[in-house]
């Protein structure tokens, strides 16, 4: 058959309706509040997980009820207009990275004391890679595990670890050898209240609800059944985890875009200057049709990147350099996009689009992460540039 | 999950298109380019090997094949030159489906079938010398005098226009009416053997060159009474339903020369080498080119999305507006991407690059203006 097979089918339009019906109930009507107290109830994790919305990439094995990755996009899409993106993004964290990782590479034991209770939102998890003297270059950390009887002795440090400021259990990559190379950074999975584990939740211009955390390891003792994956296998999950995370962060970029252009829209109906409407000033109308085009092309880039990932998820031979290269591509496109969307919402308001009390700011605010976040867009760039074959010296 | 819109007859039908174009065009432009011209003999080719009716029903005359077909042969021909791609576009894309479409039997046997055996070329006559984006504002008129319509006007910007056998032309037949601009015009088959018809001139443009562009003059041509295509008064919406697929052709073939101008610059990125490493070695060279290969992917994607919606017979006047607009976007700044890249290389006459960078120009420009395609969107949205 030729063309372009639906990448959403009738169930899905269905778990759309529910998702989004559990967001405007949920989540949006207590935005405002959370924003402004900077913070949220901690019982909103056993609320999605209760009503199912952790569930969608998880088999049935673990409480799941997939695993459908159509679906999940569809719950991050619908996640993304609940308008308190430090929400989504601990959320996010628990779910699309910490949950996913031990269903990935972990074992049944493993699954059953972390994956089913994440499912339930009984247990809260966070992914701790970043450390104070490296973001994007992975292979450079230097939190460090040693191996003592079953244990691992663990210590270092980790920064702007989403969700793990109130977090039950951090996913961490830690060396296991001294050697620089990448063959020695490990995973493991350890628990918040462990001794020696200390942190601090981090004040960050953006994501004003999420708990961004710095962590603290002194001599964490964490037991070898905890270990997640072979020796030396981290880097590997790391990278092959990263194309789920960024494409994760492209479904929820292109929301907000739209999300920044109804707002903006919106506005621009209401508030009248020299005595008409602005958006009856063909500017406004003309940039408003350039970032929809831009969004409704951004959202196609996206949806290739996505059909990509669930063909390779349900069984379709898929080469990797093509889900990287889309990938990549879509996260660069997008977290862009979203930003300055936002920025063109902000400018549209003028003076009110300084306002707390307005989402404008916050859509801005929020959206400046993206191209910093999970590999910034310099990354991205040297990722699509190699596979043109061209330096990225 | 097929992750290709094509099957495998689409891809072997790109193999023959691909070995005509790379035979029969491809190492020509140069001197077609140069000359300002290009002979008849490629409509007369692309007959025969039966690429001018691709998404044509059998029934009149075509292939039968579905929309992709019809971007498969785009792509093949965007690929190497916009100006050729733009010329067999006017074909299959403009001149031809409005007859399809809003024909009789007679008007499909006799101006369609030709057409589309490449025997008979064809042109659409919508600009003229005052009026370009605004169709409504049109002078050209057709007055009904017993069973004749005697035609009296001017075209402007007509490619094809100076060798057209024909012209789906949409002309005034009645009074503009400021209440109802829309109401008053109507299509013509427009026979250009007919007496009273005058290529005035063929015009000079900084790009495409190869192709003819002409400013035509109708003087009291007289046409039969089944020169009018369609209904007598619904020539607006008709040309409006024309545009649609103008727009995704041009699309089509637009992203495909985007997509091949940023191939040739990655190819001359990793080959040239400057300061004892290959230009493509810098990251300022490099990241420009990783940019511009996410865009062409983006937009290649929206368009595809467009084809689809089309093969469906969906009507998407936003996506297809949207399409036509980034892709201009896209293909110009691609281009001077290029150009940048390869230097001096890329200012030297007759260069792929070069000459493809003029080309681009138009796209931003002909079959609607990106502020026609922003102003249309704008009202889809309710706010223009």
């Amino acid at each position: 058959m030729s063309g372009i097979e639906p990448l959403f089918r009738e169930e899905h339009d269905a778990y759309r309706e529910a998702a989004r019906r559990f967001v405007s109930e949920v989540i949006a009507p207590h935005a405002e509040d959370w924003e402004k107290a900077r913070d949220y109830p901690r019982d909103l994790f056993s609320k999605v997980g209760t009503a199912g919305f952790f569930g969608a990439k998880f088999s049935d094995e673990w409480g799941g009820t997939g695993p459908d990755f159509a679906a999940e996009a569809v719950w991050i899409e619908e996640l993304s207009r609940g308008l308190t993106y430090g929400t989504a993004a601990d959320l996010g964290a628990h779910s699309q990275l910490a949950s996913l990782y031990v269903d990935r590479f972990g074992d049944d034991d493993l699954k059953n004391r972390y994956l089913r209770p994440s499912i339930e939102g009984s247990k809260l998890g966070a992914l701790a890679i970043t450390e104070p003297g490296t973001g994007s270059d992975v292979n450079a950390i230097v939190t460090r595990a040693r191996h003592d009887g079953d244990e691992w002795v663990i210590t270092g440090s980790k920064v702007f670890i989403t969700n793990g400021s109130w977090s039950d259990y951090v996913v961490l990559a830690a060396r296991t050898g001294d050697d620089p190379g990448h063959e020695n950074i490990t995973l493991f999975v350890v628990e918040a209240d462990s001794p020696g584990f200390d942190r601090a939740r981090m004040d960050l211009i953006a994501w004003h609800t999420s708990h961004t955390g710095e962590l603290f390891l002194d001599d964490v003792r964490v037991p070898d059944e905890n270990r997640l994956g072979d020796v030396g296998s981290g880097f590997r999950h790391i990278m092959s985890n990263f194309q789920w995370e960024r494409l994760m962060m492209a479904l929820s970029a292109v929301t907000l875009a739209q999300l920044s252009l109804e707002t903006g829209l919106a506005y621009a109906r209401e508030r009248k200057a020299f005595g008409r409407p602005i958006i009856g000033f063909q500017v406004w109308q003309h940039r408003f049709a350039d970032l929809a085009t831009r969004i409704r092309t951004g959202r196609a880039l996206t949806y290739r990147a996505l059909r990509l990932h669930i063909a390779a998820e349900t069984g379709t031979s898929v080469p990797r350099a093509e889900l990287v290269r889309l990938t990549s591509m879509a996260k660069l496109h997008t977290q862009r996009l979203a930003w300055q969307a936002a920025d063109e919402c902000v400018q549209v308001h003028g003076g009110a689009g300084a306002l707390m009390e307005y989402p404008a700011q916050r859509l801005w605010r929020d959206t400046r992460v993206g191209p910093i976040g999970g590999g910034t867009d310099d990354i991205m760039r040297n990722i699509i540039a190699a596979t043109m074959g061209l330096g990225a010296a | 999950m097929n992750l290709s819109p094509f099957t495998q007859e689409h891809d072997l039908l790109r193999k023959v298109v691909r070995e005509w174009v790379d035979t029969e065009i491809a190492p020509h432009l140069g001197k077609w380019e140069g000359a300002g011209d290009f002979p008849d003999e490629i409509f007369h080719r692309a007959g025969e090997l039966g690429f001018l009716g691709l998404a044509f029903p059998e029934s009149a005359g075509g292939q039968g094949g579905d929309y992709w077909t019809q971007v498969v042969f785009l792509e093949e021909v965007g690929r190497v030159s916009q100006a050729i791609a733009m010329v067999l576009s006017v074909q299959t894309d403009m001149a031809t489906p409005p007859i399809l479409e809003f024909g009789t039997r007679d008007q499909i046997d006799r101006w369609l079938r030709p057409a589309l055996r490449g025997v008979s070329i064809g042109a659409i006559g919508i600009t003229e010398p005052d009026t370009g984006s605004d169709v409504a504002s049109i002078r050209t008129r057709a007055v009904r005098d017993g069973d004749e319509w005697v035609l009296n006007g001017s075209k402007m910007y007509i490619t094809n226009g100076a060798r057209a056998d024909f012209i789906t032309m949409v002309v005034r037949t009645g009074d503009h009416d400021a209440d109802n601009p829309w109401s008053g015009i109507s299509m013509f088959i427009v026979d250009t053997s007919l007496p009273g018809f005058d290529v005035s001139k063929k015009l000079e443009k900084s790009g495409m060159k190869l192709s003819d562009t002409a400013l035509l003059y109708m003087d009291d041509m007289r046409l039969p009474a089944d020169a009018l295509l369609g209904v007598e008064g619904e020539g607006f919406k008709q040309i409006m339903w024309e545009l649609q697929g103008e727009r995704l052709g041009v699309s089509v073939f637009g992203v495909a020369g985007a997509r091949a101008l940023l191939d040739e610059a990655v190819r001359y990125a990793r080959e040239r080498e400057a300061f004892g490493r290959p230009i493509g070695d810098f990251q300022a060279v490099s990241h420009r080119l990783a940019d511009m290969a996410t865009e062409v992917e983006a937009v290649e994607a929206l368009v595809y999305e467009c084809c689809d919606l089309w093969n469906h017979r969906t009507y998407a006047t936003e996506e297809v507006a949207m399409a036509k607009l980034a892709v201009g976007q896209l293909s110009s700044r691609v281009a001077d991407v290029a150009v940048q890249t390869l230097g001096g290389a890329g200012l030297v006459e007759g260069s792929f690059v070069s000459r493809e960078w003029l080309g681009m120009r138009i796209g931003r420009i002909g079959g609607g203006s990106d502020e026609v395609q922003r102003q249309i969107l704008a009202r889809i949205m309710g706010i223009g």
